[in-house]
């Protein structure tokens, strides 16, 4: 990685968009573990520097979908992949992909913070050192950079050298989308992450969120419906490994057009 | 259409709905009185629809608070937020057509203290048309029928024209003889009031399309990209 690259902050988004061009297409994506299908031809245009939301009850296939991003859905067992996933149109399962740098380009925050036992310098420079970023002043510079970035350089400078599991959760998975803003992400995927915290750290987070959207594309999957309504731009609803609907939040929340996505969204579902 | 997975959410938005048709019915019933004591030169009736204002009022405190409750405790979203926002818009409408029934109800008693200026014709056809659209405009809520609320908006052109034909004929009662000036001009504005109560009825109907199929149908031609600048 250049460290040019983190020097110059991507364009922010005009304020009036066109078209909002695909960052990730699913292409009638199937997606199977063994004995059991996970996601049923699921197409989709995830726009770019936007936040999309996935809703959708338990076991309908929202992480495995964002998973299947960072071909992260794979690791540890056997699946069969149908369809395509593309990256600004680039077959992210085509063979001799370079997962390395897929992983780089698309970060991942967790349900759970999982901030590594090392401090919190080393917990934000560990990407840019894999990345080859060596020298002190530059990484100073990215932890800064990327710990502003995420609210937390604030409640850090002084405690750079002490241990990430002295954070409250909240910090821990700030600390965490530092680590992930370090090597400048394209795209920034979120699996419930606020469902450990608290309703103030719920809230700091999505204010980052929403700070976010400005350089990133953002997938959020979440529980909570409120938080898919406050934060994201794009809803799609996953029922049983299928697509429903997807369309923009205030629609989907105001009125959707399938009955399904009706009952599921108004607490009538089950 | 499907219960919700909590039954009392459920039975809140039925209390929601049962409490705007009552208020409804109310209101219906004040017009009606209203217009009974006009015709019928009874001043004590016309007092009862003042004093029954009140009830109307702590109805609409009682809704709106019912309404708020519902939206910070159980963020409804879809069929439901649309239900609540219509409540809560059509809840004002209900208050004001019963202030109109009051403002019929006092110029009602001050007609019954002059001689009568002439049969009342049109005006108790007027009162007949704007309450019955009144009526099917909250039977339109109730059903959740779209197909009704339309046949509201179409009728309110008749109440209009009704309306403009009263106020050229009583025009000719006020040239014809000075002394007809202040009936003349209380039952113009009676006439007047009883077309505010249809377009009231018409802003329900509106809400109700929109509840119906989530399409704001109040200002053809404007779309809110128009109205506000967008975030």
């Amino acid at each position: 990685m250049k460290s040019s690259v983190l020097a110059t902050p991507r364009p922010t988004r005009q304020a009036a968009p066109g078209a909002d061009p695909a960052k990730v297409a699913f292409r009638n994506l199937s997606f199977s573990y063994p004995g059991r299908q996970a996601l049923s031809g699921v197409t989709l245009d995830v726009p770019e520097r936007r936040v999309t939301a996935i809703i959708g009850p338990s076991g309908c296939g929202k992480s495995t979908l964002i998973k299947s991003i960072n071909r992260i859905a794979e690791i540890g067992t056997d699946v069969k992949v149908e369809g395509s996933v593309t990256l600004d149109g680039e077959d992210l399962y085509a063979p001799g992909m370079d997962l390395v740098d897929l992983r780089r380009r698309v970060g991942m925050l967790f349900q759970k913070p999982n901030p590594f036992p090392k401090t919190i310098f080393d917990n934000v420079a560990f990407g840019p050192r894999i990345h080859g970023v060596t020298g002190s002043g530059e990484l100073e510079q990215v932890v800064e950079t990327s710990l502003r970035q995420a609210a937390l350089w604030d409640e850090a400078k002084d405690r750079l050298g002490t241990s990430a599991l002295e954070l409250s959760g909240g910090q821990q998975q700030r600390l965490c989308l530092a680590r992930v803003l370090a090597v400048d992400p394209e795209v920034i995927l979120m699996d419930e992450p606020c469902s450990a915290l608290d309703p103030i750290s719920t809230a700091r987070i999505e204010e980052l969120i929403e700070e976010l959207r400005e350089r990133y594309t953002v997938v959020i999957v979440t529980h909570n419906m409120q938080q898919a309504a406050r934060v994201s731009d794009r809803t799609a609803f996953l029922l049983s490994g299928q697509l429903v609907e997807v369309d923009d939040t205030e629609k989907i929340f105001t009125t959707p057009a399938d009955r399904r996505t009706e009952d599921y969204i108004t607490g009538r579902f089950g | 259409m499907t219960q919700h997975t909590s039954r009392h959410y459920e039975q809140e938005l039925e209390t929601l709905k049962e409490k705007i048709l009552l208020l409804g019915g109310k209101v219906e019933e004040m017009i009606a009185s209203a217009m009974k004591s006009l015709l019928s030169r009874d001043p004590g009736l016309a007092r009862r629809v003042i004093a029954s204002d009140r009830e109307v009022d702590s109805g609409e405190l009682e809704i709106d608070h019912l309404c708020l409750s519902l939206l910070a405790l159980r963020q409804p979203a879809a069929s439901d937020l649309r239900f609540i926002a219509t409540a809560l818009k059509i809840v004002t409408d209900l208050e004001r057509i019963g202030d109109l029934a009051v403002n019929i109800a006092e110029r009602s008693i001050e007609l019954s203290e002059e001689p009568p200026l002439k049969p009342y014709i049109d005006i108790p056809r007027m009162a007949s048309a704007a309450t019955g659209m009144v009526k099917e405009a909250l039977d339109a809520f109730v059903k959740r029928e779209p197909r009704l609320a339309i046949e509201v908006l179409q009728a309110d052109s008749a109440v209009d024209q009704l309306n403009v034909q009263l106020f050229r004929e009583l025009l000719t009662y006020m040239i014809e003889e000075p002394k007809n000036v202040s009936r003349a001009l209380r039952i113009t504005f009676i006439a007047k009031y009883l077309e505010r109560v249809a377009d009231h009825a018409t802003n329900i109907a509106q809400m109700v399309i929109f509840m119906c199929e989530g399409r704001d149908v109040r200002h053809p031609g404007l779309r809110i990209a128009d109205a506000a600048p967008e975030k």
